[in-house]
């Protein structure tokens, strides 16, 4: 007799293989793949065996219990963290053993979104905005200055241009750092709980604001998030994480079908 | 009698340890150093930083010096007959001892703090990541540009502490018994060459290099929120301070071997 465990693992499989082949419609290949991905820190487990793809245009909702590992996922794929084993693929590009130069260059093509916005906060709005584009293009200063106001435009904060960040709430702070993470036109981006500590108005905004975003950029986005409904709406698939593992991944309604006790506790509490 | 020996293995292990990864953390800037782009615009900022905004303090530090060094001095070598060494025992003093360990120690506590809690809070909050996530080297942008700047600055800020000690020395001693600025001078400067105001000035430079190198450490290896940024602070204070003293030991011994 098959363990519970097994045949919820091969569920999760037979997911992931449909999701895949869905991507694979979508784009000739994955923007973004994690095979066998394995990350502890000390004696603790976090990760233990990972995979996952995303294409690009699609959004991937990362979700599980708090310490399962979902932002360090997110640091792994920037390169924040090395993984103990395993590969990261990028546009078909291994990562995991890059050097610091090559791994910068990667960087270029991901934007990354804090979970506290992580604004610097000696320099104002617009000078968050432009630290990227400063150090990696070669445009001129009033060229800055209009790209600067254009993605502070998109995310709704063009007439905020010299607040310092302690001037800013919580939710502008998100869209800031949103606004920041776009700079560079990256073809992935990565979401750390982008609604997180945010009143259900703001988040609903975050929300829309991501999906214009992606409709506007055609990115693959990862999102790790708690806020299951913000998962709904914005995700294109889910990927729910247990015990360092992927225990099941698909769209919502298939998460909603699933008959395990987990999947099914976790769809409930936050319902 | 085990426990103790625990106690001085753990201890003698966590400094070795603290030493190791100074030591990496120093490979990792020295690595960054010589790639492109060279931060110029951070490294003006810090200039002006570490410089500008320690130039009031060091200046009010290197003042005082002077003062109590005429008005104690003044009565001991009045008792051995020897007022006339005033003006040179007090140019001497602060030029070779008094004025570089001065500044070095009141930067290492004003830049010191500033840098280990700035780079501690920058940590905890995940700015140093966003750096490094925007495909900018933290080790170039942050510490390079701000160990640089206290290798710079602390010659300069020298001379400011050793031009105000000197200035109000004088002016201590003209309260007491009026002598001319020229002639305190050429009292104080006779018998010293070049390589006696050279030497010690130039000494700073390393003070800077402990100060900005160990302030960064600390910062960017903080841990554990806002009580991780106050342990950053406090220890770059104490552990600059306690290298720049031990530093300026070895230091004036080198000194007195190559430049005497």
């Amino acid at each position: 007799m098959m363990h519970l465990e097994q045949v919820v693992l091969l569920a999760a499989e037979e997911s992931r293989a449909v999701a895949i082949e869905g991507s694979a419609a979508k784009t000739d290949a994955p923007a973004l793949v994690l095979q066998d991905l394995h990350k502890s820190f000390r004696s603790q487990i976090v990760l233990n065996g990972i995979h996952l793809n995303v294409s690009s245009g699609e959004t991937l909702a990362v979700l599980g219990r708090s310490g399962t590992g979902k932002s360090v996922l997110l640091k792994l794929i920037i390169g924040l963290q090395k993984p103990d084993s395993g590969s990261i693929h990028i546009h078909g590009q291994e990562i995991t053993g890059l050097d610091l130069d090559a791994l910068n260059e990667i960087r270029k093509k991901m934007g990354f979104l804090f979970q506290h916005a992580a604004l610097y906060d000696s320099l104002t709005v617009e000078h968050n905005v432009a630290f990227p584009l400063k150090r990696h293009t070669k445009i001129t200063d009033s060229e800055q200055r209009d790209r600067v106001k254009e993605l502070l435009a998109a995310v709704g904060m063009e007439g905020d241009l010299q607040k310092m960040p302690a001037d800013l709430s919580g939710g502008m702070q998100k869209r800031v750092g949103l606004a920041r993470a776009l700079a560079l036109e990256p073809a992935i981006l990565l979401l750390d709980e982008p609604t997180a500590g945010l009143d259900p108005i703001t988040s609903g905004e975050i929300d829309e604001l991501i999906l214009k975003l992606q409709e506007e950029h055609d990115m693959a986005s990862i999102v790790v998030t708690h806020d299951l409904h913000s998962a709904k709406t914005i995700a294109d698939r889910i990927a729910l994480l247990h015990e360092g593992n992927v225990l099941i991944e698909g769209t919502f309604q298939e998460l909603e079908k699933s008959d395990d006790q987990f999947v099914s506790e976790f769809l409930k509490r936050d319902s | 009698m085990p426990s103790t020996l625990t106690s001085v293995w753990s201890l003698t292990n966590r400094f070795l340890e603290w030493f190791g990864n100074l030591g990496l953390f120093a490979r990792q800037v020295l690595r960054a150093a010589v790639r492109r782009p060279f931060e110029g615009r951070e490294l003006i900022r810090q200039l002006d930083e570490v410089g500008s905004r320690s130039l009031p303090l060091v200046a009010l530090a290197g003042a005082a010096i002077g003062a109590v060094l005429a008005l104690e001095t003044r009565s001991s070598l009045v008792q051995f007959g020897a007022k006339s060494m005033l003006p040179a025992a007090i140019v001497f003093s602060i030029i070779h001892e008094t004025g570089p360990v001065v500044t070095g120690l009141v930067v290492s506590g004003r830049v010191g703090a500033g840098i280990g809690a700035e780079l501690g809070s920058m940590k905890v909050t995940e700015q140093i990541d966003a750096i490094e996530a925007c495909g900018v080297n933290p080790y170039k942008f942050l510490a390079f540009t701000r160990i640089v700047a206290c290798i710079l600055m602390l010659p300069l800020l020298t001379l400011a502490a050793d031009f105000c000690g000197v200035m109000v020395g004088w002016i201590a001693n003209t309260l007491v018994e009026p002598i001319s600025f020229q002639k305190f001078i050429h009292q104080g400067l006779a018998g010293t060459s070049f390589n006696d105001f050279l030497a010690p000035t130039l000494r700073t430079a390393a003070f800077g290099l402990i100060i900005g190198m160990i302030a960064c450490f600390q910062g960017m290896r903080t841990q554990g929120g806002t009580a991780g940024v106050g342990l950053s602070a406090t220890s770059s204070v104490v552990l600059s301070s306690l290298f720049v003293i031990l530093a300026d030991v070895i230091l004036v011994k080198f000194i007195l071997v190559f430049f005497s």
